[in-house]
């Protein structure tokens, strides 16, 4: 799924303070599932603007809810009013969420609550951890189903470079070394072997490297 | 003598069956040239070939390729370090072809520490190819006269070409197999971590040994000489992959702090020399940062003076 952060709330502020109504979206996806952009997490955040804007003196009108989905036209039905009526948005959903928003909205500001942080997985409750950089030719076949291209901080196709010390990663003694991960996996699986095939090089251009990618069904 | 097929110094002493002596300098972070042409000058009577680091622990730098051209101007033999950190497979090749142009004939090819280290933690990284592919590329681009893209090289770059190797990083199980998919890349000679742990250098090279690859790539220990307990001491603390021993601390501890200089240079030579023992070393990567005036006592003391004539 992909996660997202909320912004310091300062950040957030600034973008918005200047309007004199905006209405709060939340996204209950994705990012409702890490607690920070989800519709419960839209309405404490537009008591905390609404707190922030008396404190400061200014009128504003600020109104909170929820869009099941902010990457889809069909969820949008329900709040279209509510959007058409507003001065400006404030969209807790992801970076695709806020331009899709603002793509359908050409005459509304739209502005990000929440930094996109990555693409993860839910290892314990309360804890995301990045597993995929969408490259878009996925090698997770080789590499005995761990994805050195997000989790090697150096994407390394045949590692661990020199630095990986007691299974952790050069840049901290938090970060796993994916090359470990890797290697304990091919060993566990049997195929240690393998570890001494070559990864070729990387064709990079189905990746962000090679523009904004698309993807089209024929059928529909 | 086994066939050379390139112009360098380098691959003419191991192939002549001398064991190499190779040492390095850092580039200055400045414009100024005349620091590493000193350092280069220091040291060239006493080693074979002169590695030039590439913006090492991500510190910028003046690039190693300028740094390079400026040691071969001086008739010395340059090792032009490439990590792929800061440059994509468009701008390798070009700088691949930009060094042998100016008849640097060495390069040896690195991941590169991670940004994080460095001056500019902000910065953007790329590793396009890893340390392996880059090898690959050099050998390809030499020995068929081809861009990766398939493209033509009129006049392909004589490039001899080296690999780094850490056997202490872990896993330690694969830093052999490790070892092998570098030769099996094409890797040439081999420049080793840094070795303090002589028992697991040890063990690593019978590893080498038993799968014959020290007789398919040159193998070059890494030493550097400590200066004080303080460095051996962050050596094995902050160094990732580094292998530091407690009794080496032990015993640059028991000597007081005026004569630990000599003591550190005393525990290199004496790691020489006992490496120059040990079958499939073809050579030692004398690495004295920022402290390269040492270069000549170390290799004379551990009898590694003269150097051959090469022509
Ligand atoms: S230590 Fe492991 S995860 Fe970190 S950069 Fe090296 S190979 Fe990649």
């Amino acid at each position: 799924m992909i996660v997202g952060q909320q912004k310091p709330f300062e950040e957030i502020w600034q973008l918005v303070k200047d309007h004199k109504q905006f209405t709060v979206f939340g996204c209950n996806t994705c990012v409702a599932v890490c607690h920070q952009g989800g519709n419960k997490e839209a309405g404490i955040l537009a008591s905390q603007l609404r707190m922030r804007a008396v404190q400061d003196g200014l009128e504003i009108k600020i109104d909170d809810s929820g869009i099941e989905r902010q990457c889809e036209h069909e969820f949008f039905e329900k709040a279209e009013e509510l959007i058409q009526g507003s001065e400006a948005v404030l969209s807790l959903a992801c970076g695709i969420g806020v331009q899709f928003m603002a793509s359908k909205y050409p005459k509304t500001p739209v502005y990000p609550a929440l930094n996109t942080t990555f693409l993860g997985d839910v290892p314990e409750t309360g804890l995301f951890s990045e597993k995929c950089q969408a490259c878009g030719d996925c090698v997770l076949g080789v590499t005995g189903g761990v994805c050195p291209v997000s989790r090697c901080a150096k994407r390394l196709l045949n590692g661990p470079c020199g630095g990986s010390t007691h299974g952790k990663c050069e840049i901290s003694k938090d970060t796993e070394c994916a090359w470990q991960l890797v290697i304990d996996r091919l060993e566990a699986l049997g195929r240690l072997d393998d570890y001494e095939k070559v990864q070729p090089i990387k064709d990079w251009s189905k990746d962000r490297a090679g523009g904004p990618r698309t993807f089209k069904l024929e059928d529909f | 003598m086994a066939e050379t097929v390139t112009g360098s110094r380098l691959e003419k002493v191991l192939k002549s069956g001398h064991q190499a002596v190779t040492s390095e300098c850092g580039p200055p972070r400045s414009s100024d040239a005349s620091h590493i042409i000193t350092k280069g000058q220091l040291i060239k009577d006493h080693v074979d070939s002169i590695n030039v680091t590439d913006n090492q622990t991500s510190v910028t730098r003046l690039c190693s390729l300028a740094a390079c051209v400026h040691l071969k101007l001086q008739g010395l033999d340059p090792v032009l370090q490439m990590v792929v950190r800061d440059r994509n497979r468009i701008a390798l090749q070009s700088d691949i072809l930009g060094a042998a142009s100016f008849g640097i004939n060495n390069v040896l090819c690195l991941s590169g520490d991670h940004q994080r280290f460095g001056d500019h933690p902000q910065a953007q990284n790329v590793f396009d190819l890893d340390s392996m592919q880059l090898v690959q590329t050099v050998r390809y681009m030499r020995d068929e006269g081809k861009f990766l893209s398939g493209d033509e090289i009129k006049q392909p770059p004589s490039m001899f070409v080296g690999a780094a190797a850490n056997p202490f990083g872990d896993p330690f199980k694969i830093r052999v197999p490790r070892l092998a998919k570098k030769v099996a890349c094409g890797a040439e000679f081999i420049q080793t971590q840094c070795i303090y742990n002589l028992d697991k250098f040890e063990k690593w090279m019978e590893g080498v040994r038993e799968r014959g690859l020290h007789e398919k790539v040159y193998i070059l220990a890494g030493i550097t000489p400590m200066r004080s307990v303080g460095m051996a001491r962050y050596l094995q603390k902050n160094v990732p992959g580094m292998d530091v021993p407690d009794e080496l601390i032990e015993r640059m501890k028991g000597v007081e702090k005026k004569k630990q200089a000599d003591e550190g240079i005393t525990i290199a030579v004496e790691t020489i020399q006992r490496l120059k023992e040990c079958k499939g070393v073809a050579g030692f990567h004398v690495m004295a940062i920022e402290w390269e005036e040492k270069v000549p006592e170390i290799v004379e003391r551990s009898g590694l003076y003269p150097r051959p004539k090469i022509d």
